[in-house]
């Protein structure tokens, strides 16, 4: 299987936690502040990024342990596994090392060996969040596919800051000066809004070759506010001079930009379906995201507390399409019943206190 | 503990670029140890360059004699101008001698964020050389960074109304490089910037 023998010391919760014998499926049980998602948190931090939680090397350490952590797993390869890694050395907190097969490695190279994926419950407000917060997971999802599109990013925000430093002086910006700063502002905007959008033109592939049912389709439309176009989006900077300056900020670009997600049939917006409808898109979403991504690498899969809360034709589609995928799948629950479809063919752990034993 | 007088030249060591305090105590122990010879040495060669060094008024280079061995120099071709943002980097090309002809120093770039402006600049300097005639070409040496780039933007803009040639390094495929260790951005760069063969 993709991730195993994996390995975890002072991260979070746990001392000493080692899983094992994985499976297709792996199963993680346990009470509330049992330690669960930790291993997911783990596990996503083989990933590039700053994994499932966005938390700080210090806050991932464990309380009262040696102030770093390290954790370590086997990448199944063609003949002999893979040892992908990743630790905080003590004596630098904050600065998270990744190790590849021993050697020191950047964390963008994971990305060339292993494709990660996840949906927890602090993904369930997606929809009626900030457009700051969809526009968060839309690059993530990108970053997946296309590596550059995190560069794209660093380099637009820092043209970004450029112009709205100039914007908010006291004294009117040199207007040579801000043409010049905008000609990168539109050439990084306009290579981050196509990145998005072909992620987005990809996903809705994706998704209607998905079956029709139990899981509702979503409709996604990326909604730019400024021209995809370097020229034209610097002819429109341009043009917003006076009404920017006025804000002191920049109002056009993709740090504005909106993704819309809207149920296919009702055409109901996403935000104004149910709970369980929400949390039935983002599923959808994340499986299709998953099948892009796995593309010529192995793919890997963590769903923090998905099963419990669908219904039972929801849940056995779910496994039967996690099945079908191939993708190592990592999922928690507070109790094995939702499971009793795949306990068979899944491996087991019962985590409590931070230790994991395996039970299956 | 050391006396008071070699805390304060640590001190002042420390402060050196790429040294540190550590480096600096250890600097000083040395020159200590050797104070009949490199310590001498490093005197003179210090009081030398506080009494004698200068700012080209021409091109922003620090040197000896005013103008710059560069700028006084008859064999160099006084009609392209490289611009480059500091000293250092005109040492880093011309170390190579690759360029005939004479240099301009910015003394930094363009950032807002930093509060450096147009006028913190030797732009003025730099317009007032290409306005008084027989200048071809200006080369834009500018790093390849944001502000690097918006710095050679800027100039470009400014400098358009005199009939120069206006050029910048190409961004692209390192010599020595190998393709597979590039990053996509250097790659579509090199590509956009491909040129014909033969």
């Amino acid at each position: 299987m993709p991730l195993d023998r994996i390995a975890l010391a002072d991260f979070r919760n746990h001392r000493e936690s080692a899983l094992d014998g994985t499976r297709q499926f792996n199963l993680l049980l346990g009470d509330n502040g049992a330690g669960k998602t930790n291993i997911l948190e783990a596990l996503s931090l083989l990933a590039p990024g700053r994994g499932l939680r966005r938390a700080t090397p210090a806050e991932m350490a464990r309380k009262g342990g040696s102030g770093g952590f390290t954790l370590g797993a086997d990448l199944a390869a063609d003949t002999m596994p893979v040892r992908l890694g990743t630790l905080v050395d003590p004596a630098r907190p904050n600065r998270r090392m990744v190790r590849i097969n021993g050697a020191d490695s950047s964390a963008a190279t994971l990305g060339e060996w292993v494709s990660l994926g996840w949906l927890t419950p602090a993904m369930d407000g997606l929809f009626t969040d900030s457009a700051g917060a969809r526009r968060r997971w839309l690059d993530r999802m990108a970053l997946a596919l296309a590596p550059t599109h995190a560069r794209t990013a660093i380099r637009y925000d820092e043209a970004l800051r450029e112009r709205n430093r100039l914007l908010a002086d006291d004294a009117p910006p040199d207007p040579l000066w801000l043409g010049a700063i905008e000609q990168r502002l539109a050439e990084h905007g306009a290579a981050l809004a196509s990145g998005r959008r072909a992620l987005v033109a990809a996903l809705t592939q994706a998704l209607s070759a998905a079956p029709d049912g139990p899981f509702a389709r979503p409709l996604l439309a990326y909604q730019p506010t400024a021209p995809e176009d370097t020229a034209a989006f610097a002819e429109a900077l341009l043009r917003h001079r006076a009404r920017d300056r006025a804000a002191g900020r920049t109002l056009i670009g993709p740090h504005r930009d909106e993704l819309t997600v809207t149920m296919a049939g009702s055409g109901a917006p996403a935000a104004h379906c149910s709970t369980g409808e929400q949390k039935a898109l983002l599923i959808a979403v994340t499986l299709a995201h998953a099948e892009l991504a796995a593309k010529g690498r192995p793919a890997v899969l963590l769903l923090d507390e998905v099963a419990a809360h669908l219904d039972p034709s929801r849940r056995a589609a779910l496994f039967e399409r996690l099945r079908g995928s191939g993708t190592q799948v990592w999922m928690t629950g507070t109790e094995a019943a939702p499971f009793a479809a795949i306990m068979e063919e899944a491996a087991c752990w019962e985590i409590a206190g931070g230790a994991a034993h395996r039970v299956s | 503990m050391a006396s008071q007088e070699i805390e304060t030249l640590a001190a002042a060591l420390a402060r050196l670029p790429g040294l540190g305090p550590r480096s600096a105590r250890r600097a000083v122990l040395w020159l200590v140890k050797q104070r009949e010879t490199a310590l001498v040495e490093l005197l003179s060669a210090l009081e030398t360059v506080r009494d004698r060094l200068v700012e080209c008024p021409v091109c922003f280079n620090v040197d000896t004699v005013s103008p710059c061995g560069i700028c006084a120099d008859p064999r160099r071709d006084p009609r392209a101008i490289c611009v480059v943002e500091d000293v250092a980097d005109l040492w880093a090309l011309d170390r190579a001698r690759l360029f005939a002809g004479t240099y301009h120093v910015l003394g930094g770039r363009l950032s807002a964020l930093d509060g450096v402006r147009p006028e913190d600049l030797a732009i003025g300097p730099l317009l007032g050389r290409v306005a008084a005639g027989g200048i071809d070409e200006v080369v834009l040496a500018m790093n390849a960074t944001l502000e690097g780039q918006t710095t050679a933007h800027y100039l470009a803009e400014r400098l358009e109304q005199y009939p120069v040639r206006i050029t910048q390094l190409a961004h692209g495929l390192p010599v020595g490089g190998e393709l597979d260790y590039l990053d996509e951005g250097t790659l579509a760069q090199a590509l956009r910037a491909r040129r014909p063969l033969a």
